[in-house]
């Protein structure tokens, strides 16, 4: 005879390990099998937006590190690349170099805690993140050369960076980029084949390309299904046309795929790196932008490839010292649209690895 | 690079779809009437040439006189872009039809426009709070927040 089973309602976090800060869930499962979820958002929501509107335009900066704090030089750029659109200024060649060269660290030491959590997730608690964090704690050693912050950079400025980099910051970087291949063999000989890694992952929350375009979804999350969408490519910013990159992609969009794209992705980052480092030439870092900017009345929408996805910034200005509006497209909240019909019918701790796969940032989520 | 449709084009573009429906136009972008925000938006999304099957972001900006809704799209067939936009008079009942039927993407924004500027989206299936809390007073992104809640 059957056991009569009643489907049953849990808040999972939003203090749990396995929520990547400070996220709930409210799902209802019977037995163990998911029937629906609804996300509850909001628990570090510190009204960024309309923070901005009481300062300056230099001083937004700041605001944006604090977003997806993982990533807190890809949010610095997309920010200040919508003020320069805003205000009609450019950034001296050296200074965008540099930009790349911070950004693309940075989408190194961000899908390393991506790729670091994830495999949290799966249950191989903090050793395999512990050989993330070591990466990532050289590349946070380089940007403390660059502007002497580790995770709040606030390195980029409307016009160019701060200051150029320091003279003991190339051979370090140099280092870093012939070291860094070394160690992705060494992540995709412990994970790539791993038993248990498969079996949790392959074939595990497939998302199709349909859903993912339909459901505003970019970055990783969106090539893992096999769409060659990258905004360096589709629509390049700064200096991305000058350098030769893949676009990694998936075949299914299952939670391998997306595991998978990201540890390519940080190969090509440092192609890109390689790059950077033949081609940049000594010169001016900044224009000569003031740093109490008044942009002229218009609007401007710039957006870059984050580790996350579409990162976009929405500014409008009437002509003052702060911006009148600003909005952040942050691609964490928006990829998190299709998570119901990515976990519906999964195993509860198939959603956790499903949800770790789509890697959102709390910070940027709530703002 | 990413072709942005200049306001001409686009203002073309809708006018097929619904005659009257143009407000104004400039270089960049194109207002149209907020009840015709459905039928503009499914024939930029379904027509063979056009084809903006990617919503990338949902703004609202608040004039004091007038809000508008801010749509920005993205064709990844044929790689272009264009601004489309809504002017919604009236403070109390402010309300724009909801595109969520036509990209999904647009659940969790419309969402977070209602929740931080107030507008409603009229045909969202589940449009309450999302950022704050239900029992928040006010909307705290609109221009005249701080002298309401004082």
């Amino acid at each position: 005879m059957p056991l009569r089973t009643e489907p049953i309602t849990i808040n999972i976090g939003p203090q749990h390990p396995s929520t990547h800060g400070v996220f709930r869930l409210r799902a209802t499962f019977d037995g163990e099998v998911i029937l629906d979820v609804e996300p509850v958002f909001g628990y570090l929501h510190r009204g960024s937006e309309k923070l901005a509107e009481e300062r300056t335009y230099t001083q937004v900066i700041t605001l944006t590190d604090r977003l997806d704090y993982v990533s807190s030089m890809i949010n610095n750029q997309a920010y200040v690349l919508a003020c320069e659109k805003l205000a009609g200024v450019e950034a001296p060649e050296r200074g965008m170099y540099l930009r790349v060269i911070a950004a693309e660290l940075q989408r190194i030491a961000s899908h390393l805690v991506a790729t670091g959590f994830l495999i949290n997730d799966l249950g191989a608690f903090a050793t395999p993140l512990m050989y993330c964090f070591r990466e990532r704690e050289k590349i946070l050693d380089l940007f403390e050369m660059l502007c002497g912050a580790r995770i709040t950079v606030t390195y980029m400025r409307v016009g160019g960076v701060f200051q150029d980099a320091p003279e003991d910051f190339w051979p370090a970087l140099k280092t870093f980029v012939k070291e860094m291949p070394i160690y992705l063999d060494e992540y995709e000989q412990l994970l790539s084949e791993n038993e248990v890694l498969l079996i949790r992952t392959k074939g595990v929350a497939i998302l199709s390309t349909e859903t993912a375009i339909n459901g505003s979804v970019s970055g990783p999350v969106l090539r893992s299904t096999g769409y060659p969408w990258d905004l360096r490519k589709a629509d390049p910013y700064e200096l991305y046309d000058r350098f030769d990159f893949e676009i990694p992609v998936g075949e299914r969009g299952d939670n391998y795929d997306r595991y998978k794209v990201r540890i390519s992705e940080m190969r090509q980052s440092i192609r890109i790196l390689e790059q950077c480092m033949q081609q940049i030439e000594p010169g001016l870092v900044k224009t000569d932008v003031p740093l109490l900017l008044r942009p002229p009345v218009g609007e401007a929408y710039a957006h870059v490839e984050s580790p996350k996805g579409e990162l976009g910034f929405y500014v409008v200005s009437d002509g003052g010292v702060s911006p009148y509006r600003l909005k952040i497209r942050a691609p964490s909240f928006i990829n998190l649209t299709i998570l119901r019909e990515l976990v519906i019918g999964l195993k509860l701790a198939d959603m956790i690895v499903a949800f770790g796969s789509i890697d959102v940032n709390m910070g940027e989520v709530d703002r | 690079m990413t072709r942005l449709l200049t306001g001409e084009e686009l203002a073309g573009h809708v006018r097929n779809a619904v005659p009257e429906a143009v407000e104004v136009w400039n270089d960049r972008d194109v207002v149209i009437r907020p009840g015709d925000v459905v039928d503009v938006c499914s024939y930029l999304k379904e027509t063979p040439g056009l084809e903006f099957n990617y919503l990338n972001a949902i703004s609202a900006v608040d004039y004091v006189e007038y809000f508008e809704v801010v749509y920005h799209l993205t064709s990844m067939i044929h790689n272009h872009s264009a601004t489309l936009k809504t002017r919604v008079y009236g403070r109390e009942e402010a309300s724009v039809p909801s595109v969520v039927n036509i990209w999904h993407g647009a659940d969790l924004q419309e969402r977070e426009v209602w929740d931080l500027m107030g507008i409603q989206f009229t045909g969202h299936h589940n449009l309450k709070r999302v950022l704050l809390w239900d029992e928040f007073p006010g909307h705290p992104l609109r221009k005249d927040f701080l002298e309401e809640i004082r």
